[in-house]
């Protein structure tokens, strides 16, 4: 599988990268050699094998439905780029 | 050319749940921005989600009451896509693997269409959070509080005919959830909120038009409105020769109109897969059953037994049964008083009037089914006329208190007694010379409608308190006698 | 003092031959003069350390202490602590001083450890050479021209230049036990879901899991009692009980059986490195253990399975770093769609960005069966390799990496043949297996890692393993020249 330029660039607007012009190059060939390497799995017979998407087959634990997390506005939000009455500001939402 | 519609509804229910679906935050509404979010709800970096019993529960609820099969294996899914009131950068949501499967319910509309609308499935799925789009030098803040809250989408198949059809089925999903319990139903602070996918095709072809979305429509009167405003955009545009672009749509209440959104958003690709921080979501029959064992009467229900029970009209019965808060109330004035009719007259007259008016749940009326009952007690042993109960009732409504306190402190008790009447008439009879003078040339048998003067008369004297079968006998008696 | 292990240490601490505020302050001043030769640290957290060490000392006077008090360690810095930065390796958090512990901190904590920093490590733990960290690459301190090893580099170098008798690390597919092989120390990465995650900021989910690094196994046994454990905060946490982990350490070998799987001794291994491990796998049959081939066919599949499911899960667990909540966020965004991508481009260097670019296409509608699914369905296949075979064997053994060191610079530009180095290590973490990483020797003056394998859960088992071989070889006491 090799990849184009036009593919990585839609792959970086999907994933929100901004990528410089000048290194969509090296991340072509990069990504692309990547993904020839992932291609070896395609030659396994995987027939009817269930997916694994945990190691352990567990299933959920159920938490009860009680408070314990209280307000921590303020210390939550010490860390936060840019707050203002206690909203986090961000540029202008438009719908 | 005779259009069919063709309407499929997405319903977003809240659960009344008291955390979050992943966190132990309060799901409380109307807290200060922010102070409902905690670390897991913000996505600090190492956080991690646990699921809420109760919001598996109240999914099951709702499965076992439109006749689903339950999953009783349900996989958490990662829907991405980046906006900012999702703080992940992906709803945790289910796909695949719901946890409530195919089902259906049956509705009536107003005009009395019948029709089973199927439902896809139904799935477990978090609430993102608030933009507030008031002007922060230009930017907009985000209030997360909501973001986590448990909803179940209910996705129905495109059965629906009419926008009718849509606002019943809504409101048959509406009734469902209040009657669990398992939603407050609250739909102006969008507890529930309505996705529309709407489509028309020539009557007869089978295949379907191409569909746009109405988003979050959030009252059963705009879900019509919508619809309608829609469905006539989408005719008037195919018969001009365009053709209907698939889309997400806005409707405007004020201007009765919807509009394209986010039309020139690329084609997202949300990139779904198994949530890796969440495991599969495993319950057996024993669990199933014992949520079986706890569910409530269900609006259908409910409304045969309001049929047989209480002798109501199909029309009462459903009406009275589709909002379990108002059939709740109405069974609680019928064992007030003990009188069906006359309960239900007044529960959808005279309190429905004044709900109206209001714009008040019946959760929160200010009269309650206790005061009513005790009004209509006096209605039915002649206390008091039906038009003085509704003077009654208005007091009832703005000062509270019982109806006897009411009929007391206002001396509107019914005048019985006959010799008081009496004198009252002949007051009324002295009064009226000329009125006396047209009843006695007037032909016998038109007498009758003349009556009507006097009555008015006596009834003004009273301050209408004087029984009128009472006063109407007296008069007749004495006027019968001025005559011979 | 700097060459002692956590558990004389502790001797020390409980004889009063020392208090943990000299212990602590000692440590701390080594850290000051040395670090620079080797930028293991992110952070140093004097301050705090001293102030922990205080407490210890006060516990330790009225007769409250425990097994772990006073005792310093180092965490890897994407395990978040409370006010302190928590910086993954980023510029994307480099300003993120942690609101919270995570639960192996707080468990630390609690035992009254004294953690004298934060480690460096690869950028958000993606890496096999710590060179993708934002404050520069750690250096192996048996060559500072080498790499080592990652993503727990700093953690690995800080060990064995002595700059911390023991750290935490986390493993997604051998960031405990490659760079502790480099690195010539001890380091187990245990069962998924022995460890809690939460609070160590994920990489990728179903296989990230924390563990110890140490000088040797009896160390890494005593970690791992303060480690693992249930924690109602990490759904996929194992509620089940926590041994004793030092309680089996002296255990006698005799009859153990070891399984060497044949997929690992090919051309792709160092001649020297299968030397050595095999010199190590002949000592455990002088322990009375038997030695059997065994097969694990699948075993070339786990790069690339792996690399579909890590960047995958990596894709998405990332997506919360957009600059709105906390972390970098780019200067004037004139849009929301400039924020996310200069924030993002910004604050993620170029190995973080190709993976999350890789996952992100390997999740896209049209190539999800073929990727996302093929990779977890042989995924499986890949546990039932291990399940047959430790079905037959007690653990399985072999090198942890294919080649020592490498140089710093190498390989940065060839992410495959970085990748083609994580071979032996990354099936456990696909498979949710136990796995340690135990020096057995060096080659051209750089360590050389034995890994044992063991059943789930089986963590008693292979510190025994490892605490056995360590009796018997001094190669664990070894330290870098000059150190």
């Amino acid at each position: 599988m090799s990849l184009d330029r036009s593919d990585v660039e839609r792959i970086a607007h999907l994933a929100r990268l901004q990528i410089d012009e000048n290194d969509i190059p090296a991340y072509t060939e990069n990504l692309s050699s990547i993904l020839n390497l992932i291609d070896q799995m395609q030659q396994a017979d995987t027939g009817n094998v269930a997916p694994l998407a945990n190691p352990l087959d567990a299933v959920q634990r159920l938490r009860a439905d009680e408070v314990t997390e209280p307000n921590q506005r303020e210390q939550l939000q010490a860390v936060a780029p840019a707050v203002e009455d206690g909203l986090f500001l961000v540029p202008k939402v438009i719908e | 050319m005779e259009w069919e519609v063709v309407i499929g509804l997405e319903i977003h229910v809240q659960l009344s749940t008291t955390t979050k679906i992943f966190s132990g935050a309060s799901t409380a509404f109307g807290a200060e921005p922010n102070t409902q979010a905690c670390a897991v709800d913000l996505a600090l970096p190492g956080t991690l989600p646990v699921f809420n019993e109760n919001a598996l529960r109240m999914a099951v609820m709702f499965g076992l009451a439109v006749n689903a099969e339950i999953g009783k294996r349900s996989v958490f899914e990662r829907k991405n896509y980046f906006y900012p009131d999702l703080p992940k950068g992906y709803q945790t949501t289910q796909l695949a693997e719901p946890i409530v499967g195919p089902g259906y319910v049956d509705i009536e509309t107003d005009d009395g269409v019948q029709r089973r609308v199927r439902l896809h499935h139904a799935h477990l799925e978090e609430d993102a959070g608030k933009s507030l789009h008031e002007d922060y030098h230009g930017m907009s803040g985000i209030d997360l509080n909501r973001a986590g809250t448990p909803l179940v989408e209910i996705v129905s198949e495109p059965d629906m005919r009419s926008s009718k059809e849509a606002a019943a089925y809504a409101r048959k999903i509406h009734a469902i959830v209040t009657t669990l319990g398992i939603c407050d139903g609250n739909m102006a602070e969008g507890s529930m909120r309505c996705d529309c996918n709407v489509s028309v095709r020539p009557k007869g072809q089978e295949e379907y038009g191409t569909r746009t979305e109405l988003k979050n429509i959030n009252s059963f009167r705009f879900i019509e409105r919508a619809i309608d405003t829609e469905v006539a955009r989408q005719i008037d545009l195919i018969e001009d020769g365009g053709t209907v672009v698939q889309e997400t749509r806005l409707y405007d209440p004020d201007k009765n109109q919807t509009r394209s959104m986010r039309s020139k958003e690329d084609a997202n690709d949300y990139r779904y897969f198994p949530c890796p921080d969440l495991l599969p979501v495993v319950i057996d029959d024993s669990y199933i059953e014992a949520i079986r064992e706890t569910l409530p009467e269900l609006p259908d229900a409910r409304r045969e037994r309001f049929i047989e029970e209480y002798k109501l009209s199909d029309y009462d019965a459903g009406v009275l049964s589709g909002y379990s808060a108002q059939a709740d109330y109405y069974e609680s004035v019928v064992k007030a008083c003990g009188d069906a009719k006359l309960a239900a007259n007044w529960v959808m007259g005279e309190l429905a009037k004044h709900l109206n008016q209001n714009d008040t749940d019946i959760k929160h009326s200010p009269v309650s089914a206790e005061q009513l009952g005790g009004l209509l007690i006096r209605i039915k042993d002649n206390t008091i006329s039906g038009n003085i109960a509704k003077k009654v009732f208005e007091l009832m409504w703005s000062e509270g208190g019982t109806a006897d306190e009411i009929i007391d402190a206002q001396g509107l008790k019914q005048v019985t007694d006959t010799g008081e009447i009496e004198k009252i008439v002949d007051d009324v009879i002295a009064k009226a010379d000329k009125q006396v003078e047209q009843y006695k040339a007037a032909e016998p048998e038109k007498r009758g409608k003349m009556l009507g003067f006097f009555m008015g008369q006596v009834m003004k004297a009273t301050g209408g308190k004087a029984n009128p079968g009472a006063v109407n006998g007296i008069l007749k008696k004495k006027l019968d006698a001025l005559c011979d | 003092m700097f060459d002692k292990t956590l558990a004389e240490l502790a001797e020390g601490l409980r004889k009063g031959d020392f208090s943990s505020v000299e212990l602590t302050g000692a440590w701390l001043e080594r850290i000051k003069t040395e670090d620079s030769k080797y930028n293991s640290y992110i952070s140093v957290t004097e301050e705090q350390a001293l102030e922990q060490a205080k407490a210890a000392d006060a516990a330790i006077a009225a007769g409250t202490a425990g097994a772990f008090t006073g005792l310093p360690i180092a965490h890897k810095d994407l395990f978040c602590t409370q006010g302190v930065r928590t910086s993954c390796g980023s510029k994307m958090l480099d300003n993120f001083a942690s609101p919270y512990d995570a639960t192996v901190v707080a468990k630390f904590k609690q035992a009254g450890a004294v953690m004298l920093g934060k480690t460096n490590m690869d950028e958000f733990a993606m890496g096999s050479s710590n060179e993708s960290s934002f404050y520069g690459p750690a250096r192996n301190p048996w060559n500072t021209d080498c790499v080592p090893g990652g993503s727990s580099g700093g953690s690995g170098a800080a060990v064995a230049a002595r700059l911390t008798p023991a750290a935490t690390g986390s493993d997604t597919g051998g960031s405990i036990r490659q760079p502790a092989a480099l690195c010539g120390i001890t380091g187990l990465k245990p069962t998924y879901g022995r460890v809690s995650r939460y609070g160590m900021v994920a990489f990728a989910s179903s296989l990230d899991q924390g563990g110890p690094m140490a000088h040797t196994a009896e160390d890494c046994a005593m970690m791992l009692n303060v480690m693992a454990g249930f924690d109602p905060m990490d759904s996929t946490c194992l509620d089940r009980e926590v041994p004793d982990y030092t309680a089996a350490l002296n255990e006698p070998l005799a009859g153990l059986k070891i399984g060497l799987p044949k997929e690992y001794f090919t051309e792709t291994l160092d001649p020297q490195i299968a030397e050595r491990v095999k010199a190590a796998v002949a000592e455990f049959e002088k322990l009375g253990a038997t030695v059997k081939e065994v097969s694990l066919p699948n075993t070339e599949l786990c790069i690339p399975s792996y690399y579909i499911i890590a960047p995958a899960e990596a894709s998405s667990n990332l997506s919360r770093f957009d600059g709105v909540r906390y972390g970098y966020r780019c200067e004037e965004p004139k849009d929301l769609e400039d924020l996310y991508k200069r924030t993002r481009g910004e604050g993620f260097g170029a190995e973080v960005k190709r993976r999350i670019m890789v996952g992100t296409y390997a999740l896209c509608a049209g190539y999800y069966d073929a990727y996302y699914n093929k990779a977890q369905q042989i995924r499986r296949l890949i546990q039932q390799d291990f399940i047959r075979v430790l079905d037959d064997v007690d653990v399985i053994m072999g090198p942890t990496t294919p080649h020592p060191a490498f140089k710093i610079g190498e390989k940065s530009n060839d992410p495959v043949s970085m990748y083609m180095e994580d071979i032996y290590t990354l099936s456990l973490n696909l498979a949710g297996l136990p796995g340690m990483s135990v020096p057995c020797g060096q080659v051209n003056g750089l360590p050389v890692g034995l890994q044992i394998i063991g059943n789930y859960f089986a963590e008693s088992k292979l510190l025994n393993v490892a605490h056995q071989f360590q009796q018997a070889t001094d190669w664990h006491q070894q330290a870098p020249a000059g150190i």
